[in-house]
């Protein structure tokens, strides 16, 4: 485990690579994915887009360890996912704050489930509150904030304890156009200092082309294509947002 | 503002009043006034009682007696209806049991209370314990079952356990919710506190009550029901303060604006 020491940046560690064997999700009979195979590449950033329904939310769910495969196997980095871990962390579209602990206190959390002494969290998540620019509300409760202040303060909680994969369900999807641009490019540049995987889930194909370097595909219980963003400029991305939207 | 005080007051001394205006006159209507005290008699009693060690011990007694019992009830209570929320397991063993005793009054487990323990005290503790056990056990298992499980799996996947799901998600998730049934234990446990040392005491301001209706001293009658009547108040005050203070993060209707 890496040890987290404010101040002196240690080199991220790096990005956990997942793959999908055969799997298959759903809560009671109903699947909603059957029997999928995926490898998602340690280090890239992987959108999942379909349409609501498809299964992308279960999906992640599955990569976090929350919910155990109707059959088949998530590995990460070669051992098969049981449970949810630390190197793990998951950003929720809404809600996923603990109310009654602050902003501050919100980002120390892992660092404490860590066993992180009083100072050294406290120094870390400060750091981290001002990354995601919200110096001053450090002491403020959730409900006190913005639906895009809460996402800033899920990101940096998500990534104060140096995760190995970053998993993201739908984390813009109820903010406002304006807040949602906002956050995409703060995400962008968080992302830029870590060798974290992303995988991100929206049913938004601009979002997906935006922060993707690949894009994934789900539809009719299963992965239906995979397109690599990487290298790809502003001009073909109108090509490359057809086909994703054809694939829908 | 001043104007809705003044009603409040006014409504407080017409009773005070009335009441007064009965006992000095002895009245006899359907409902008989005649043997009861007047306010005078009864500030007199209070003046003269609050001089004596005994109402100072009275007073601790009872207090002891529904502060430990109150106390056990909230931590056996908590834990029960936390076991119960979550573990499958522990309601399949522990429920039966419970439903099958719960119906029963508290104050009704009074002689059972009596056989089993060694000393009257303990067997007062255990009723009071037992009232308020219930109300804290209920809540708390419903407080359990309604919390989102997003907090949950939020706290899992940043890498936390049982424990640290216990700690940092069921136990203050649940808070607003225990404090209901807190509220509610502490009335009961007055109620059977009371009863209890009514029956069975040789202290306490239960006991002193009934004591000084066999005694024919009907003043120290009322001066018993108001000292408990102002106990109650405060102890459910300290509840009330106490659970406002752990919920301050629970949205709040005057925050709607922002």
């Amino acid at each position: 485990m890496t040890a987290v020491v404010p101040g002196v940046r240690t080199a991220p560690p790096a990005g956990l690579g997942f793959a999908l064997e055969g799997l298959s999700l759903g809560y009671g009979r109903d699947l909603v994915v059957r029997e999928v195979d995926l490898r998602i590449v340690p280090g890239e950033v992987l959108v999942v887009v379909g349409a609501s329904g498809s299964g992308k939310s279960t999906l992640l769910r599955a990569l976090a360890g929350l919910l155990p495969p109707a059959g088949g196997v998530v590995r990460a980095d070669g051992a098969e996912v049981t449970g949810t871990s630390a190197e793990r962390a998951m950003v929720f579209q809404d809600d996923g704050l603990l109310p009654w602990r602050s902003v501050l206190r919100n980002i120390e959390l892992p660092l404490r489930i860590r066993g992180v002494g009083r100072r050294e969290r406290a120094a870390a998540a400060r750091e981290w509150v001002e990354r995601v620019g919200l110096s001053g509300a450090e002491d403020k409760l959730p409900r006190e904030l913005s639906g895009g202040m809460r996402q800033r303060v899920q990101l940096a909680r998500a990534l104060v304890a140096a995760p190995r994969a970053v998993l993201m369900d739908e984390p813009f999807g109820a903010l406002d156009a304006q807040t949602r641009a906002q956050m995409q490019h703060l995400l962008l540049d968080v992302l830029r200092d870590t060798q974290a995987t992303v995988v991100f889930v929206t049913h938004d194909v601009d979002e997906a082309l935006l922060l993707a370097d690949r894009v994934a595909v789900l539809g009719g219980h299963g992965v239906r294509a995979v397109f690599d963003v990487r290298g790809t400029g502003e001009h073909q991305h109108a090509g490359l947002r057809d086909r994703i939207v054809k694939e829908l | 503002m001043t104007g809705r005080w003044v009603v409040r007051a006014g409504s407080v001394l017409a009773a005070a009043g009335l009441w007064q205006a009965l006992t000095a006159t002895d009245a006899r209507l359907w409902l008989r006034f005649d043997r009861l005290p007047t306010l005078d008699e009864i500030a007199g009693e209070a003046v003269r009682q609050l001089a004596t060690p005994v109402f100072a011990l009275d007073l601790l007694q009872s207090l002891i007696r529904i502060l430990t019992g109150f106390g056990l009830a909230t931590v056996a209570g908590i834990a029960a209806g936390i076991a119960l929320g979550r573990s499958a397991r522990t309601r399949d063993v522990l429920l039966p049991l419970l439903e099958a005793v719960r119906p029963i009054p508290a104050i009704a487990l009074v002689p059972v209370a009596i056989l089993l323990f060694p000393t009257d005290e303990q067997g007062i503790v255990f009723i009071t314990f037992v009232a308020a056990f219930f109300p804290i056990l209920v809540s708390t298992r419903h407080a359990v079952r309604a919390l989102p499980t997003l907090w949950e799996d939020a706290v899992r996947t940043l890498g936390g356990r049982r424990l640290h799901v216990l700690g940092h998600v069921v136990l203050p998730g649940i808070l607003p919710g225990v404090f209901g049934g807190l509220s509610v234990g502490m009335g009961v446990s007055w109620i059977c506190v009371i009863s209890a040392e009514m029956i069975s005491g040789e202290f306490g301001v239960g006991y002193r009550t009934w004591q000084a209706y066999t005694l024919v001293d009907y003043p120290g009658v009322i001066v018993g029901m108001l000292t408990i009547g102002l106990l109650g108040w405060l102890t459910s005050a300290v509840v009330e303060l106490a659970g406002r203070r752990v919920t301050r993060w629970l949205p709040r209707a005057q925050d709607g604006a922002s």
